[in-house]
């Protein structure tokens, strides 16, 4: 999109709606990095990079941390580190291994809280399967940070004739999802200062590679998979549409969404389609095996709620359109903005 | 809240758009007037649905678009008071004044702090009380009794550190000036559910009785905006103007009188200047002397340079619905909701930004 040609003095810093994962976070990594970086690996520009080395493929990935609240019901920073780390590997289809956990911590930091946070880190990668192997600690002064930043990268091996890539989208593919959306972004919501509000709902955050493996077992036909996480359902299909040069239609009245999440939006004015997830996958699958692997998602405990939510079709190219639950429909833009920060 | 199931259920939607299709055989023109019924209309995919002669026109339904640039510059420029803490709700933060934005003073490292209630600002004054906390109270007869409250509350908390910005407006006489120009045709008015929920319908009276338009105040679901307009589309082709609500779970015609008095007791009427409207006689609210401590536009009288509208942008025509966005020559060119030119753009409830998420 153009830039205005006059800034009005908000061009020239980085803003939090940088940061949101929508739009303004595509235009920030395709204006600076990707413009730096630029090489065939990263142009691909999936959640992760897949490397060829000694005739294997390998998944390589790295995320921070820096969620507030710290802890949050049904989580903690540490959780989610080793979980958002471990989904960004298996949404290659990769087996996760290794991690590795680099930690800034504000001075001041209580012990007790980085043993709390260092304890879920260990239980959470045990319950994936990785090990970490490495790490580092950095501690800055106080108002340096907040509290406690985590960055954890990973690497996982890709099985043989697995091909999983956001550009692989194709039409009469059928659109997935794994669960109810919003979970995450309305629990960490619910939990934040000003905002303390009532909700015996939990983050969704868990490691999702299991249940990509099991999806795997019963077809290879997966063509996309991603976690919506920043930027929710919405940037994710986006995201989706646009690297795969397709056009996604999904019906309203099959996204799960649950009771307290949709309260929690009438309430706030937010759309649950732009609230993170942390423990959800959209897929893109062949026709014929959707059946099929919806049926094994619906088994997992991960995948109880799964759904077709819609379908891959050749036009509007790049557009995700909604059929709504009057049986009109409307496009379904990437966020803009930043209506959450630091949810992740 | 199983409830707003039903009235996003698919199955109701049919026969009333069926019956709408029916009686709509010549052009009739509505108007709604509020955000929440703009994006509603927009993310449902309303217009799609309706026969071509009925057309539906967004009016100056958005608190933060009818706000004039130079409230604005006031409000963006309480962010310099030292030591401040601004309170703002969410679609403040990226609205351009002549000069800057609340995003780019965060940037620059002012606090700038979104809270989606003004109790809850509050309560973070009270914590921290070496700094000055200004709520930029922007919105209707919906968001002034919660203002007007948190006022009285701050008074009986003792709180001295508690300031705000107001400019608040009221909908009836916008909707007064905006029929009074004679620029716009409408056959009706789809009136807005949480504004009447608390001023109840009789301040809407006019409409039907001056001016002879239909008039029903409306819930925020599809289905309420679909059986809305039906209502309308009834009155229309009676030729029985007059007002009725649909929205009757929420909105008694008396409205919500312990509300109104709350707001009474802390603002009074006062002239205001609207985006695209202008002056409009006691169509804002100001806080009444006796709280003049905590009014921020009183106690940080802050000296400011003359205010300039974005050139080329046409919010105001949009805002009197004279414009539909799609017709600015900088709709969806140089102005999109990552680089908003005018505020329409820029608040979820713009029309700008509806057409452009939900409609291009």
């Amino acid at each position: 999109m153009k830039r205005n040609p006059e800034p009005n003095s908000t061009d020239d810093r980085i803003l939090l709606a940088h940061g949101s994962g929508g739009e303004m976070s595509q235009d920030l990594i395709a204006s600076i990095f990707m413009k730096a970086f630029r090489n065939p690996i990263l142009d691909r520009l999936d959640d992760m990079a897949v490397l060829e080395m000694g005739g294997k493929r390998w998944a390589f990935t790295t995320d921070s941390y820096v969620v507030t609240p710290i802890f949050f019901p049904g989580g903690d920073i540490g959780k989610l580190a080793i979980c958002g780390t471990v989904n960004d590997l298996s949404m290659s289809g990769a087996r996760p291994l290794f991690l590795s956990a680099g930690f800034i911590l504000e001075e001041g930091f209580p012990f007790r809280d980085l043993e709390t946070i260092v304890a879920s880190m260990q239980k959470t990668a045990e319950q994936a399967g990785v090990q970490i192997v490495t790490g580092d600690t950095k501690v800055v002064n106080r108002g340096g940070a907040d509290r406690i930043f985590i960055n954890t990268a990973g690497i996982g091996l890709i099985p043989e004739g697995v091909n999983i890539s956001g550009a692989n989208a194709r039409a009469g593919d059928k659109v997935l999802i794994s669960g109810s959306i919003g979970d995450h972004g309305i629990a960490i919501l619910s939990s934040r200062e000003g905002l303390e509000f009532s909700t015996s709902l939990t983050s969704d955050c868990a490691p999702l590679n299991d249940l990509v493996a099991r999806m795997l077992e019963v077809s290879q036909d997966i063509h996309c998979l991603r976690d919506p996480t920043r930027g929710g359902l919405s940037s994710t299909l986006n995201e989706l549409a646009r690297q795969s040069q397709v056009a996604i239609w999904i019906e309203e009245t099959r996204i799960p969404v649950k009771e307290e999440v949709r309260g929690a939006c009438e309430l706030l004015g937010l759309d649950p389609f732009i609230l993170a997830n942390e423990g959800k996958l959209i897929a893109t699958v062949g026709p014929e095996s959707a059946e099929k692997i919806l049926k094994v998602m619906r088994i997992h405990p991960l995948g109880k709620g799964a759904a077709i939510i819609g379908e891959v079709r050749e036009e509007p190219k790049a557009k995700v359109i909604l059929r709504t639950s009057i049986g009109s429909t409307r496009i379904v833009d990437m966020l803009v903005g930043e209506p959450l920060p630091r949810i992740c | 809240m199983k409830f707003i199931d039903e009235f996003r259920d698919g199955e109701k939607a049919k026969p009333l758009i069926e019956e709408i299709h029916r009686l709509a055989d010549r052009p009739i023109r509505l108007m709604e007037v509020c955000g929440t019924h703009t994006v509603s209309i927009a993310r449902y995919g309303i217009r799609k649905i309706l026969p071509e002669t009925i057309d539906l026109v967004s009016g100056p339904g958005c608190p933060v678009c009818v706000t004039s640039n130079r409230d604005l510059d006031k409000a963006i420029s309480l962010a310099q008071v030292p030591e401040a803490v601004i309170l703002t709700f969410g679609d403040m933060v990226r609205v351009p004044g002549s000069f800057s934005t609340l995003a780019a003073e965060r940037a620059k490292g002012r606090d700038v702090r979104v809270v989606y209630s003004p109790l809850d600002g509050l309560n973070m004054a009270e914590k921290e009380e070496k700094h000055p906390f200004i709520f930029l109270g922007v919105g209707f007869e919906t968001t002034a009794p919660t203002v007007a409250a948190t006022i009285q509350e701050a008074q009986k908390r003792n709180v001295k550190n508690f300031f705000v910005f107001s400019a608040h407006k009221t909908v009836p006489g916008a909707l007064k000036t905006l029929l009074t120009s004679g620029e716009l045709k409408l056959d009706g008015f789809l009136l807005p559910g949480h504004v009447s929920a608390i001023t109840g319908s009789y301040p809407f009276a006019f409409l039907p009785r001056d001016f002879g338009l239909a008039a029903v105040i409306s819930g925020f679901e599809p289905i309420d905006i679909l059986q809305s307009i039906l209502l309308l589309i009834r009155q229309v082709k009676n030729h029985q103007p007059r007002i009725e609500i649909q929205y009757r779970r929420g909105v008694q015609p008396q409205g919500n009188p312990r509300a109104l008095e709350i707001m009474g007791q802390v603002f009074e009427p006062v002239d205001a200047e609207w985006r695209g409207l202008g002056r409009i006689p006691q169509s804002g609210l100001a806080l009444r002397t006796e709280f003049s401590a905590m009014d921020a536009a009183r106690v940080f009288d802050l000296p400011l340079p003359e205010s300039k509208d974005p050139e080329g942008c046409r919010c105001g025509e949009v805002l009197r619905g004279i414009l539909r966005p799609p017709e600015c020559a900088l709709f969806a060119k140089v102005c999109n909701p990552q680089n908003p030119i005018g505020p329409c753009m820029v608040s979820f409830e713009g029309s700008c930004a509806a057409a452009f998420k939900y409609e291009t």
